[in-house]
């Protein structure tokens, strides 16, 4: 057991698939000698070397197409694109090919990769460095969509990510990397992909929230029980697509009430999937509508300006109450 | 500081082997034993006959689109044919002739085209990717599959096809320069049709040649008589030896034309004139190597009837494949079916059995009855 942040939890989990699996390979912009802007894969050409550990050319294109032919070769890798903000230079790639290649030739072929990526805001970034873009990725037929949501569950869903057989996009929220430890055994550990986590529980109000978000919707609950006696339900969602609606259906049945927070912009967003899974599963356990607190309609509006887009505490706290009083 | 010329300065080769006639240049001569030659113009032939087929079956509506391999069965074949079964083959969408060369049953084309999943479905020893319908994106994966060859150390080589038009995509020019980076074992073989729908390759590249494009990227370029199957053959079986013997990719330009249209949804009328055609015609590569086969005796008499019957016994194979069953767009979409998706298939399953196919899927759990809600006021 040691105390690691995210970035130290992932690079450990990097290091010991690679040592259990020689298929697994790393491959991205940087990600070899420099060992990632954010260090992620810090160490790993150090101890694999560079057929392992490849510093890419840059080109998104280059790096996801290649990797899914060594995907359909047999073997895995693990790519790393430098900011999601960048992915939509390998977009075709994803959803053309790495999700469709086991459909396309009828199980012959699968397509086992990880797409790592760092996403979201609140680092003073520039533009295409601080969104959040998990609902293209979730509505795509044939990928898996990961967001941990802190340096224990992020070890443990990469591996499980590396070990999946098909492709998943794995989101890394910035803010995360360095934010806080968790003690992180030693041993390899992994979790299951497509199972949500009720991570604090209270019989009045659901909240949803992942990755970057989810630290604001337990700060939301936190408060509201301090300040108004009311028990939430936070949901930690980790895996976006396929979406464990089990978990947030039997939750609102138990509530009533449900508010989802997210950092990508409110409009066909993964809340309202979310939303209409409630609708299928809890409707008539609704006391009031479905909230949600989300980005705005708008592109990245600069990080002068960012704490007024991106989800905060006090705006989850105020949906809440107005959910609540409803 | 003078400005001088860099060194290496670069040069392209052309390469024509056959002439217009089926005359043989025999200094360049591939040398390839009688039967080899004989099966590669059988197999020309065939890719022929069943394209003639083929748009017949669309026109009657038994087949849906597809694109025509007309006036290319040399560049297919006379690259083809260089690769051992243990290589692998990319191919585009107009590679019919090449991919049966590789083993995909006729009828299984055919099924492909005519809307079934099933027909993409390479066997299970089969080195083939399925047919990759956007443009030039099946480059980076063959430049993948070599990568993962050389690192399993395995005595493995790629090749990869595509058009002239895709040489403008981005895809390309990554695949290019991976490749020459990792001086991985893959040969790219373009036939240079020059059209793009309907695009002339003088509005897709200002450059003199598509081979020249290799050189910026660090590897052999070479532009070969894609009509003319010993050159193509030759010029590839260098570039294969050249990858099996850890010398890395080279770009084979194969200057080629589509005889036909573009896709059975396409009227050439509109872009190209009789005249061009024409003149492509008469260098059409079937009539070319058939010269020469009959001047070296090597041309078996009723073999349009066997390519025919072969084509027919396959068409009638395809006609008795049973009717879809739309379940089966579920069943590999993963490795195991996600809860929705299970509920999804369920539903569809219950539409089909029932004849009611609009219904909701199921959701799990269900609702509770109303008045039995379990949580509080
Ligand atoms: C990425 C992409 N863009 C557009 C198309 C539509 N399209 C299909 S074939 C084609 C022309 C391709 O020309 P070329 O590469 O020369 O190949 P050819 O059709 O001549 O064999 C186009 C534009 C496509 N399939 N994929
Ligand atoms: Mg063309």
């Amino acid at each position: 057991m040691a105390k690691l942040n995210m970035v130290k939890a992932l690079n450990l989990a990097l290091m010991q698939e690679m040592e259990r699996d020689p298929d697994v390979l790393v491959i991205g912009e940087d990600v070899g000698v420099d060992g990632g802007v954010f260090r992620v894969t810090e160490d790993l050409h150090r101890t694999y070397g560079s057929k392992r550990v490849i510093d890419s050319p840059l080109a998104e294109a280059g790096i996801i197409g290649a990797s899914i032919g060594m995907a359909l070769y047999g073997l895995k890798p693990v790519c790393e694109i430098q900011f999601s903000g960048f992915a939509f230079q390998c977009f075709h790639q994803i959803e053309n090919h790495a999700a469709r290649y086991r459909n396309r030739s009828q199980g012959r072929f699968h397509v086992p990769m990880v797409i790592r990526m760092p996403y979201g805001g609140g680092v003073r970034a520039l533009e295409h460095h601080s969104e959040s873009e998990e609902q293209f990725y979730a509505h795509i037929p044939g990928l898996k969509m990961v967001i941990p949501s802190g340096p224990r569950n992020a070890r443990a869903l990469l591996a499980a990510a590396i070990r999946d057989p098909d492709p998943v996009v794995f989101f890394e929220h910035k803010a995360l990397y360095h934010a806080h430890k968790e003690d992180v055994p030693d041993e390899s550990e992994t979790m299951e992909i497509g199972r949500a986590r009720v991570v604090r529980e209270g019989d009045d109000l659901t909240l949803v929230a992942w990755g970057g978000m989810l630290r604001v919707a337990r700060e939301a609950a936190e408060t509201l029980e301090q300040e108004d006696g009311v028990g939430s339900d936070v949901i930690d969602l980790l895996t976006v697509a396929p979406l464990d609606r089990e978990t947030i259906v039997r939750s609102v049945n138990k509530t009533g009430r449900v508010v989802i927070v997210h950092e990508a912009p409110r409009s066909f967003g993964p809340g309202a999937e979310i939303a209409a899974s409630i609708m299928d599963g809890a409707f008539l356990s609704l006391e009031a509508p479905i909230a949600r607190v989300t980005a705005h309609d708008v592109p990245f509006p600069g990080f002068a300006r960012e704490k007024a887009n991106v989800p905060d505490v006090a705006r989850v706290v105020a949906a809440a109450r107005d959910t609540l009083a409803y | 500081m003078p400005r001088t010329v860099l060194e290496p300065r670069f040069q392209v080769e052309y390469l024509s082997v056959l002439d217009a006639e089926g005359s043989l240049d025999s200094a360049l001569d591939p040398g390839l034993p009688p039967a080899e030659l004989k099966r590669l113009y059988r197999a020309m032939l065939l890719g022929r006959r069943l394209d003639e087929r083929m748009v017949r079956l669309q026109r009657q509506g038994r087949i849906g689109t597809f694109a025509p391999i007309k006036g290319q069965e040399a560049s297919q074949l006379g690259s083809v044919a260089v690769l051992r079964p243990t290589d692998w083959m990319v191919p585009s969408f107009r590679e019919t002739a090449a991919m049966i060369w590789r083993g995909w049953p006729i009828e299984k084309l055919l099924l492909f085209f005519a809307g079934h999943l099933e027909g993409g479905q390479p066997a299970p020893d089969q080195r083939d990717l399925p047919i990759t319908i956007p443009v030039s994106t099946q480059l980076p994966h063959a430049v993948g599959l070599a990568y993962a060859a050389q690192y399993r150390e395995d005595d493995v080589i790629v090749m990869a096809y595509f058009g002239d038009g895709a040489t403008s995509e981005g895809d390309f020019h990554e695949a290019l320069n991976f490749a020459g980076v990792w001086h991985v074992p893959v040969v790219f073989v373009c036939q240079n049709n020059q059209w793009a729908i309907s695009v002339p390759l003088k509005k897709q590249t200002n450059s003199k040649t598509i081979a020249q494009k290799a050189l910026a990227y660090g590897l052999p370029g070479i532009q070969v008589d894609g009509n003319d199957v010993l050159a193509v053959y030759a010029a590839s079986r260098e570039a294969v030896a050249r990858a099996r013997a850890g010398d890395g990719p080279t770009l084979i330009e194969c200057v080629t034309y589509r005889l036909g249209v573009h896709t059975t949804a396409d009227d050439p009328t509109k872009y190209r004139s009789a005249e061009e055609v024409a003149e492509w015609e008469r260098r059409d590569p079937l009539t070319r190597f058939a010269a020469y086969l009959k001047r070296k005796r090597l041309l078996d008499e009723g073999l349009e009837a066997a390519v025919d019957e072969e084509i027919a016994a396959a068409v009638a194979r395809f006609e008795a494949t049973g009717v879809a069953d739309p379940l089966v767009m579920f069943d590999h979409v993963y490795a195991e079916l996600p809860p929705d998706l299970k509920a999804q298939r369920e539903a569809l399953a219950e539409g089909l059995r029932s004849g009611e196919p609009g219904r909701r899927e199921k959701h799990e759990p269900s609702p509770p009855m109303r008045g039995q809600r379990s949580g509080k006021r």
